[in-house]
């Protein structure tokens, strides 16, 4: 039901997501665009605890110096000292700045930073043995909210994960976490289900997306239903000893997918087979007999090979 | 996946004595690049290659976390010690390459904190000095007490006057200076945090004066390293590798361990990260149990033990390693 899928965040094959620890893609400028339309209409997406700051500098560099180390053409970081300069070509931007100096950048260096990367962030402050959600940037969330999680430590925000708790995956997990060292990523595999290609799925905008579940039908199941990937990484920050977790979303549309037998096979045995509490918390009650009616068609029952990549 | 840290290829850029116990070394990275940066209360795990021996010693890392073109370390030689400080003192010179991990830190600022009250006693003054150096360089709010032997024993007391002027109270046995704990501790003001190194003596009076002045133990920060203890050898048998290894007087459960070539992951070597935790499959015999990660319980119950520190007296023991 639950399986223990971290391992060391490092580079992997040409082409593909992982070419890149942080990955910028195609939809970039959108994405972008899609954040700065949530954030004018709803700015506590956005927020950092006061002792957050010097972690917000550390997110800074991790992002300028990933974006820049893997897209030169699009991204350029100067250092010089505590003088740096940026330029970020796909989004018009060329800004000089003092490093650690809040009053030389437009916004807060979080802020600042992830407006301009892809994926969502939480910003995690480590005391007490424990891990605290005290800062993030969250407008792509599958359901949950920073406005009302912040402050919370880690086994407060996971609450409400069924059958997890029970199994003491939460606490073998926040030992993991706590002793992720700088240098050494690791990264995770979530997912989940979404209608309709929507990056912000927010419990503030339910009103928006959450009656698209009842729109699913066996006509428009192709079309509709999206499998949403999250690629979640976990980097230690060296100033302020405190631990960045980027949530990147992926979306694929269900026409897609199955372009891809064995992922068609996969994915009917896995929505058909998932424990009520998850398909539940994941949000598929509504429409899961129609999906896994119309994936069936697609799974004649032979094998399917290990590891995720297409036959 | 292992959990220990990534190597840095270091060569040692100076070497300076600073009293008649404690000498500073100084690294730079081989390749000429830039060091990781760090926080102040991170440490480095410094690789010695005594003759057939690796020795592998915590230290803090003391310069300005703000300056990352070189590391720098400051040892107090132990003439009784297991020896790894006198290796240091004797045969690490200006232009040998060694190895050091990547920076860890057990001992964080707390950065809720509206005063940063520290209290450091002898060699214990380390972390402090990088510490102070961050929180100074933000405008932060600290108070650093500083127990020492002697003046001239006071290892940097001189520097962090020079530095920080009255926010740096010196206090010197010799001269019968002594902290006035309850008074310090009964008139903080609301929101401080207290930072306690030094010797294990000093860290416990400090945590139970706190403690019973009402201090909450979340507010309540210290490095506790412990070095390995010496004691009595002893045999164990390692399950999963199937290798029956001898623990020598000097030598500690985790490094004989590695000695035999199993690597079990780490972090400190101190008993405080909780890394090297190793369950006891059978035992016949007691544990000497020196380590600050397992619960009274997790003692008592003779299930797990912490190789780092902890030994073992009696007639068998096997560990799933």
């Amino acid at each position: 039901m639950y399986a223990v899928n971290i391992e060391p965040h490092v580079v992997g094959p040409k082409g593909s997501v992982l070419e890149n620890l942080i990955d910028v893609d195609e939809h970039y400028v959108a994405e972008m665009r899609d954040r700065a339309l949530v954030l004018a209409e709803d700015p506590l997406r956005c927020q950092s605890l006061p002792h957050m700051t010097l972690a917000g500098w550390d997110l800074l560099e991790l992002l300028m110096e990933q974006q820049a180390l893997g897209y030169p053409e699009h991204f350029t970081l100067t250092r010089d000292g505590d003088k740096w300069r940026w330029i970020n070509r796909p989004l018009g931007i060329d800004d000089s700045f003092t490093f650690g100096d809040v009053s030389t950048l437009p916004y807060g260096p979080m802020e600042y930073i992830t407006r301009q990367s892809q994926g969502d962030f939480c910003i995690l402050d480590q005391r007490d043995g424990n891990l605290w959600m005290d800062a993030g940037m969250v407008t792509t969330q599958a359901d949950w909210s920073l406005d009302f999680d912040i402050g919370m430590n880690f086994f407060e925000w996971h609450a409400p994960v069924p059958l997890a708790h029970e199994k003491g995956i939460f606490t073998r997990a926040l030992k993991f976490l706590t002793n992720i060292q700088q240098g050494k990523p690791a990264r995770r595999l979530n997912w989940t289900m979404t209608i309709n290609p929507r990056l912000d799925t927010s419990p503030e905008n339910y009103h928006k997306w959450g009656p698209d579940r009842a729109t699913v039908t066996p006509e428009n199941v192709g079309d509709k239903v999206h499998l949403r990937v999250e690629l979640q990484s976990f980097w230690r920050l060296p100033r302020s000893n405190g631990i960045v977790f980027p949530i990147r979303c992926y979306l694929i549309k269900m026409d897609e997918l199955v372009t891809q037998p064995k992922w068609a096979r996969r994915l009917h045995r896995v929505i058909r087979d998932l424990p009520e509490e998850l398909a539940n918390y994941k949000g598929l009650t509504r429409y899961r007999a129609t999906l896994v009616e119309w994936l069936s068609k697609l799974d004649n029952g032979s094998p399917t090979s290990p590891g995720f990549g297409p036959d | 996946m292992s959990t220990g840290t990534t190597k840095l290829d270091v060569v040692v850029s100076d070497v300076v004595p600073v009293n008649e116990l404690v000498t500073r070394f100084h690294f730079r990275r081989r390749d000429g690049q830039l060091l990781p940066t760090f926080s102040g209360g991170a440490h480095v795990v410094v690789e010695m290659r005594d003759g057939e021996r690796t020795r592998l010693n915590p230290y803090s890392l003391m310069g300005s976390p703000l300056d990352t073109r070189e590391y720098t370390i400051s040892v107090r030689r132990d003439d009784v010690g297991r020896g790894g400080s006198l290796f240091m003192h004797r045969h690490v010179r200006p232009g040998i390459e060694m190895v050091i991990s990547y920076p860890v830190n057990l001992f964080s600022l707390d950065l809720r904190a509206r005063k940063h009250l520290m209290l450091a006693g002898g060699i214990g003054i380390t972390p402090f000095m990088a510490q102070t150096a961050q929180l100074a360089a933000d405008g932060g709010n600290f108070e650093l007490h500083y127990t020492c032997r002697t003046a001239s024993l006071g290892t940097y007391a001189d520097l962090l006057r020079e530095r920080y002027d009255r926010r740096v109270r010196l206090y010197h046995d010799d001269r019968d200076e002594r902290i006035e704990l309850d008074r310090l501790l009964s008139s903080q003001p609301l929101g401080t945090h207290l930072y306690v190194c030094g010797p294990s003596g000093m860290i416990g009076w400090v945590r139970d004066r706190a403690a019973a002045l009402g201090w909450p133990t979340e507010t309540v920060h210290f490095e506790h390293f412990a070095a390995p203890q010496p004691g009595a050898p002893f045999d164990v048998t390692l399950a999963v590798s199937g290798k029956t290894i001898r623990v020598g007087e000097q030598q500690s459960l985790l490094e004989a361990i590695e000695a035999a070539g199993v690597d079990p992951p780490y972090l400190c070597r101190g008993g405080v990260c909780g890394q090297c935790e190793t369950n006891v499959i059978a035992h016949d015999g007691n544990f000497i149990h020196n380590d600050h990660w397992l619960s009274e319980e997790e003692h008592r119950c003779g299930k797990k033990i912490m190789p780092c520190v902890s030994r073992f007296e009696g007639r068998s023991l096997v560990l799933e390693r």
